[in-house]
C-alpha cells in the first residue's frame, strides 16, 4: 500500500510539473514572452519583473527560476491587478468556487446515485425510462445552454431567483444546478449501469440464496460493489466541475477563480493564467491521487502493487 | 411428515423472452427422500439448473411456474411468498453453484459471508456465530480457519472458495443441499477433493443432496437415484444400476457411450451423441432427441412419447420401449 | 409413476414404428437463421427506433448547414441594411418596399443578429462548423489513439510500459485547461505562420482558433482512444482463438482481417461515434468562451455567447443555437448508443 501511495505520489509530482513546463513554454510563444508584451506595464513593474525573472537571461535559466519559485507557491505578481501576487488572488478567489463546485458535487452524487438505482431496479418500467430519457438529454446539454435557459426562465421571465453573484443562499440555486446538472446525469447513467452489471453477477444469487431479504440484498451486497465506478468517476468531475465553473460563474458574474480566469485570458494576465492554470491542474491531479487511494480502499480486488 | 423430503410433480415452467416462450420445463417430476443422493444429468439448457432453482424459488426473470407441485419437506413451495421462502433458503435448502470464483461477493470478507447467513437464520450473535464460522471452515478442511475468515475472496484458490461455498451451504444443517456442478468450474484434482468432502459431510449431517452435472462420471461415484434430462424432460429416471448397467433411452445409451473407459480396447472410439440440442423456442413436436436419435422412427417425429415403467423406480419417456410393449401385446392378441 | 394418458387415447399403427429417414429427422429441427457480423449488426441498429430516428436527425442536419447554405439567398456574412434584430419572418422597410412592389424576398426566417445579417444563415453555418470541427478532430483522434494504442500493444514490454506511463500523465492533466490555454497561446504564432510563411495562408482563412482547437485534440484529446485500442489488440493478441487460428497455420494479414478487424472494428466505430459530441462539445464551449472560431464565422457556441447580451429582448437568438446544439449532442450520443447496443454488445454498460 505505502509502495503504491509512493508511486501514485510520484507520477502526480511528474504530471504537475510537465503541466508546468507545458504552460512555461506555450506562455513563450505568445510574442515578446508573457513579460513583455503589455506595453501598459509601467517602468517601476517591467524593472521588478526584469528583476525577479532575470528577463536577460536565457530562456532555460527563467524556466528553472519559474518552476522552483512555483514549487515554492509563488507564482508572481498579477500584471494587471497592481499590487497583487497571483497566489494572493488565487487564495481570496479559490474558496468561492470550492464552495459553488463543492456543492454540486454533492448534489450530482446524493441525486444521481439514488436515481441510477431505482432505474436499474425499476429496468424497463416508467420509472426507468424517464430516469433514462433525463440522463440521456442531460449529458448532451452543454453547461452554457442550462446557463442560459435557467438564467431566461428563474432569472428573467420569472424573476424568482437572483441572476447576479453570490451573496445569499438563493444566489446559489441557478449556479449549482447548472454545474451539477452534467454530473448528476452521468452519475445516474454510470450507477444504473454498474447496478444492472452487478444485479446480474453469480454472487447476488448467492445472497438470495442465502435466504437474506431484498433490502439487505440491495444495501450490503449491491450497492457497495456498484458504486465502485462511481468512485473513479470523482476525479474527472471534479475536473469537469473546475472548467465548468468558467462558464457559469462567467454568465452568473461570480466572484471566483473560474470567471477570474476567463477574465485574466481575455485581459492577458498572463502570470495570473499561468499560476491559475498550474494551481486548477495540481489540485485537480492531487483529487485523482486521493480519489486513486481510496478507490484501492473501498476495493479490496485490487492488488496493491 | 411426508414420505418424501423433495416432491415434485409434473412442474412446467416457462421464460417469456422477447423472442418468445421458452419452454425450459415440460412435465418434470422428481422425488427424493431423506439423506438421498440425486444426480440430475443433462447437456447445457436441458433443465437441470432450473428444476433446482424452481425449488428454491430462485427462477429468474422472466421465468414463471405454469403447473405442477412442487413439496419440499411439507412446504408447499409453489403457493409460498417470497418473504416465506427465504425463511427457508439458506436454512433448510442451500446451494453450491458452479463458478466458486464469482459466486462470492468480491466486497466482503470470508468471514462476514458466512456469519451473515448464520446470523441471518439463528439467534447466534457475533462472537458465536464467529466461532461457528471457524468450526464450518474446519469441517469443509480448511486449515487456519482464523486467517481465512479475514480473507476476501480473491485471496483464495479456486478450490478453497468452493469449499467456502459448502460452508456458507451447510452453516445451518439443511435438509436438502443443491449442489450445481459443484466441480465443472475446477481443477480435476480438485474435482475429486470437492465430491469426496460433500460425500463425508452427506455421511456425516445425513442431508439429501441433489447433484447437478453434466458429467456421467460424478453421478455414478455418488448418486443412489439419477434422472436423465433433455429438452426440458426428464427422459430416464433410475437407480445408478439401471441407468448404467440397463440404460432404455437412446440419448442415455448416447451418453454412456460418449465416456471414456479405461477397460475398452485400444483402437475402440468414443462415440458422441451427433446434432445439436433443441432449439426450446421452437420445440418439435414429437420427441425431442428424435432429429439426433439413431433409432427414430416415424411416430417419434410426430408424437410426444409416453411413459414406460420397468419396475418400481425406473421409467423411461421413449417410443422405442413402446414399441416392445406394443409388440408384445400384438403377440398376445 | 403413472402412465402418460396420452399412449391410451393413442391409435398406435405397425407402421409408425418404421424408422424414420434423415429427411423427416432433419424437418424436425427449426434452426434459427445464422447472420454474419455486419448483417446481424445491421438489423439490430435497424430495429433501434430511437437509433435510427437520431441518425436521420443528423442526416437533416448535415443537409441543412453543408448543402442548403449553397442555394441559400443570404451570406453569413453580409450585412443587411436597415435589417438589424429583425423579429423571425419580418421584413426590414426596405424589404418590405420591394415586397409591395411586387418582388419577391426571402424571409428571415430566424430573423436577423444585430448587425443585419440573417440569422438562419448563420446558424447552419454555425452547425456546420460544429459538425466540421467534432468529425475532424474525431478523426484526428481516431488516427493517433489508434496508432499509439495498436504500436504500444504491438511492441509491449518496455515499449508498451514507458508509452502507457506517458498516457496516464496525459490522462490526468485536465484536458479543458490546457485547451484555453492552447488555443490562448497558439493564436499568435499561427497567425504569423499564416501571414509570413508561403503556403500556409490557409492558416489565417480557416483560422488560427480553429486549427488550434485541432491541434489541441491531436495532443491530448487521443489519450482514451488509445488506451481502448491498446485493451482491444493486447486482448486479442492474447485470445485463444486467435491461438488457435495461428496453430492452425492462419496467416498474419488473415488474422488481422478476419479476427482483429471484426473484433475490434465495433468497438472502434461505438467509441469513434462518441467521442464526435464530445469534440462538438468541447468546441462549443470554447466558442463560447471567445476561444473559438474567429469573427465572422460563426458556430454554435459563439452564436449562443453572442445572444447572451441581448436575452431578455431577443431571447430566439440565443435559444435557437443552443437548442440545436443539445440536439446535435443528444442525436450523436443515441446513435452512439444505437450502434454499440448493435455492434458490440460486450461494451454495453
Amino acid at each position: 500500500m505505502a509502495k503504491y501511495i509512493v508511486k501514485r505520489i510520484l507520477l502526480a509530482i511528474v504530471t504537475i510539473w510537465a503541466v508546468a513546463t507545458l504552460t512555461f513554454f506555450l506562455m513563450n510563444l505568445v510574442p515578446g514572452g508573457p513579460f513583455l508584451s503589455e506595453k501598459a506595464i509601467s517602468p517601476q513593474a517591467q524593472a521588478a519583473l526584469e528583476a525577479k525573472y532575470g528577463l536577460d537571461k536565457p530562456m532555460f535559466q527563467r524556466y528553472l527560476n519559474y518552476v522552483t519559485s512555483a514549487a515554492h507557491g509563488d507564482f508572481g505578481d498579477s500584471l494587471k491587478q497592481r499590487g497583487r501576487t497571483v497566489m494572493s488572488i488565487i487564495t481570496m478567489k479559490f474558496p468561492v468556487s470550492a464552495r459553488v463546485g463543492g456543492l454540486s458535487v454533492l448534489v450530482a452524487l446524493t441525486l444521481g446515485i439514488p436515481l441510477g438505482c431505482i432505474a436499474a431496479l425499476k429496468r424497463g418500467k416508467a420509472a426507468d425510462s424517464v430516469i433514462s430519457v433525463v440522463a440521456t438529454c442531460g449529458i448532451a446539454v452543454p453547461s452554457f445552454v442550462i446557463c442560459t435557459v435557467l438564467m431566461y426562465f428563474f432569472g428573467v421571465k420569472l424573476g424568482i431567483l437572483p441572476t447576479m453573484g453570490l451573496e445569499s443562499a438563493k444566489h446559489y440555486i441557478m449556479p449549482v444546478i447548472a454545474l451539477s446538472f452534467y454530473p448528476t446525469a452521468y452519475i445516474m447513467r454510470l450507477m444504473r449501469s454498474s447496478m444492472l452489471d452487478v444485479l446480474g453477477q453469480d454472487y447476488m444469487r448467492t445472497a438470495r440464496a442465502k435466504g437474506l431479504a431484498g433490502g439487505k440484498i440491495l444495501f450490503k451486497h449491491a450497492l457497495r460493489n456498484a458504486i465502485l465506478p462511481v468512485v473513479t468517476y470523482v476525479g474527472p468531475m471534479l475536473a469537469y466541475t473546475i472548467t465548468g465553473s468558467f462558464v457559469v460563474e462567467k454568465i452568473f458574474v461570480i466572484p471566483g477563480l473560474g470567471g477570474e480566469f476567463i477574465k485574466a485570458i481575455n485581459g492577458r494576465d498572463y502570470t495570473l493564467i499561468m499560476g491559475t492554470t498550474i494551481f486548477l491542474a495540481t489540485l485537480v491531479i492531487v483529487m485523482n491521487v486521493v480519489v486513486d487511494i481510496v478507490y484501492k480502499i473501498v476495493d479490496p480486488r485490487i492488488q496493491l502493487k | 411428515m411426508a414420505e418424501y423430503l423433495v416432491d415434485i410433480k409434473n412442474e412446467r415452467l416457462s421464460f417469456f423472452t422477447p423472442a418468445g416462450e421458452v419452454k425450459a420445463l415440460n412435465d418434470v417430476s422428481i422425488r427424493l427422500k431423506e439423506g438421498e443422493v440425486l444426480g440430475i444429468v443433462g447437456e447445457s439448457g436441458s433443465g437441470k439448473s432450473v428444476t433446482a432453482y424452481s425449488l428454491m424459488g430462485l427462477t429468474a426473470h422472466p421465468g414463471k411456474l405454469l403447473g405442477g407441485e412442487l413439496q419440499f419437506n411439507g412446504h408447499e413451495i409453489e403457493h409460498m411468498t417470497e418473504k416465506e421462502m427465504r425463511k427457508i433458503r439458506g436454512n433448510e435448502i442451500s446451494i453450491i453453484f458452479q463458478d466458486p470464483m464469482t459466486s462470492l461477493n468480491p466486497v466482503y470478507t470470508i468471514g462476514n459471508q458466512i456469519t451473515e447467513v448464520i446470523k441471518l437464520h439463528t439467534d447466534k450473535d457475533s462472537a458465536q456465530a464467529k466461532a461457528r464460522a471457524k468450526e464450518l471452515l474446519e469441517l469443509v478442511g480448511i486449515n487456519e480457519p482464523d486467517k481465512r475468515l479475514k480473507q476476501y475472496p480473491h485471496e483464495l484458490s479456486g478450490g478453497m472458495r468452493q469449499r467456502v461455498m459448502i460452508a456458507i451451504a451447510l452453516a445451518c444443517e439443511p435438509k436438502l443441499l443443491i449442489a450445481d456442478e459443484p466441480t465443472t468450474a475446477l481443477d480435476v484434482t480438485i474435482q475429486a477433493q470437492i465430491l469426496e468432502l460433500m460425500m463425508e459431510l452427506k455421511d456425516k449431517l445425513g442431508m439429501a443432496i441433489i447433484m447437478i452435472t453434466h458429467d456421467l462420471g460424478v453421478v455414478a461415484s455418488m448418486c443412489e437415484r439419477i434422472a436423465v434430462m433433455y429438452a426440458g424432460r426428464i427422459v430416464e429416471y433410475g437407480t445408478a444400476d439401471d441407468i448404467f448397467y440397463n440404460p432404455k433411452h437412446q440419448y442415455t445409451k448416447g451418453l454412456i457411450r460418449s465416456i471414456p473407459r479405461l477397460d475398452t480396447k485400444e483402437h475402440e472410439r468414443l462415440i458422441p451423441i451427433e446434432g445439436t440440442p433443441v432449439d426450446l423456442l421452437n420445440p418439435p413436436a414429437g420427441c425431442p432427441f428424435a432429429p439426433r436419435c439413431d433409432a427414430a422412427m416415424k411416430i417419434c417425429l410426430r408424437e410426444m412419447p409416453p411413459v414406460t415403467n420397468f419396475g418400481d423406480v425406473h421409467y423411461t419417456k421413449c417410443w422405442l420401449s413402446q414399441k416392445e410393449e406394443f409388440e408384445k401385446g400384438a403377440s398376445h392378441e | 409413476m403413472k402412465e402418460n394418458p396420452l399412449s391410451f387415447q393413442l391409435k398406435l399403427k405397425p407402421e409408425d414404428f418404421l424408422p424414420a429417414t434423415e429427411e423427416e429427422k432433419q424437418s424436425q429441427v427449426i434452426m434459427r437463421e445464422s447472420v454474419g457480423f455486419w448483417k446481424d449488426g445491421l438489423r439490430r441498429l435497424r430495429k433501434n427506433k430511437v437509433a435510427m430516428v437520431s441518425l436521420v436527425v443528423i442526416i437533416l442536419v448535415m443537409i441543412f448547414s453543408f448543402i442548403v447554405p449553397s442555394f441559400y439567398p443570404y451570406t453569413y456574412k453580409e450585412q443587411i441594411k436597415g435589417a438589424n434584430n429583425l423579429a423571425p419572418m419580418e421584413y426590414s422597410q426596405e424589404e418590405q418596399a420591394r415586397i409591395d412592389a411586387g418582388e419577391s424576398v426571402f424571409p428571415h426566417i430566424f430573423g436577423t443578429d444585430k448587425m443585419g445579417r440573417d440569422y438562419a444563415i448563420r446558424v447552419m453555418m454555425g452547425s456546420r462548423i460544429s459538425l466540421l470541427v467534432g468529425l475532424i478532430a474525431t478523426a484526428i483522434i481516431l488516427v493517433i489513439g489508434s496508432a499509439y494504442g495498436s504500436i504500444a500493444a504491438f511492441f509491449g514490454g518496455t515499449v508498451d510500459l514507458v508509452m502507457m506511463r506517458i498516457v496516464d500523465i496525459i490522462y490526468t492533466i485536465p484536458d479543458i485547461l490546457l485547451i484555453v490555454l492552447l488555443s490562448f497561446t497558439l493564436k499568435a504564432p499561427l497567425t504569423s505562420l499564416g501571414e509570413n510563411v508561403p503556403g500556409f495562408h490557409w492558416v489565417n482563412v480557416v483560422g488560427e482558433n480553429l486549427i488550434s482547437i485541432f491541434i489541441v485534440f491531436a495532443l491530448l484529446y487521443w489519450v482514451g482512444m488509445a488506451r481502448m485500442v491498446r485493451s482491444q489488440v493486447l486482448m486479442l493478441k492474447e485470445s485463444e482463438y486467435v491461438t488457435a487460428a495461428r496453430a492452425l497455420g492462419v496467416g498474419n494479414g488473415r488474422i488481422i482481417k478476419k479476427h482483429l478487424l471484426t473484433n475490434c472494428i465495433g468497438t472502434l466505430i461505438v467509441t469513434t461515434t462518441l467521442q464526435i459530441p464530445s469534440s462538438i462539445f468541447t468546441e462549443s464551449f470554447l466558442s463560447f468562451l471567445g476561444l473559438g472560431v474567429a469573427v465572422p464565422l460563426p458556430s454554435l457556441g459563439s452564436l449562443a455567447s453572442d445572444a447572451i447580451n441581448g436575452m431578455q429582448t431577443y431571447p430566439y437568438l440565443l435559444f435557437i443555437p443552443a437548442l440545436l446544439i443539445s440536439l446535435i449532442i443528444l442525436s450523436f450520443n443515441l446513435l452512439g448508443d444505437g450502434l454499440r447496443d448493435a455492434f458490440d454488445p460486450k461494451l454495453k454498460n
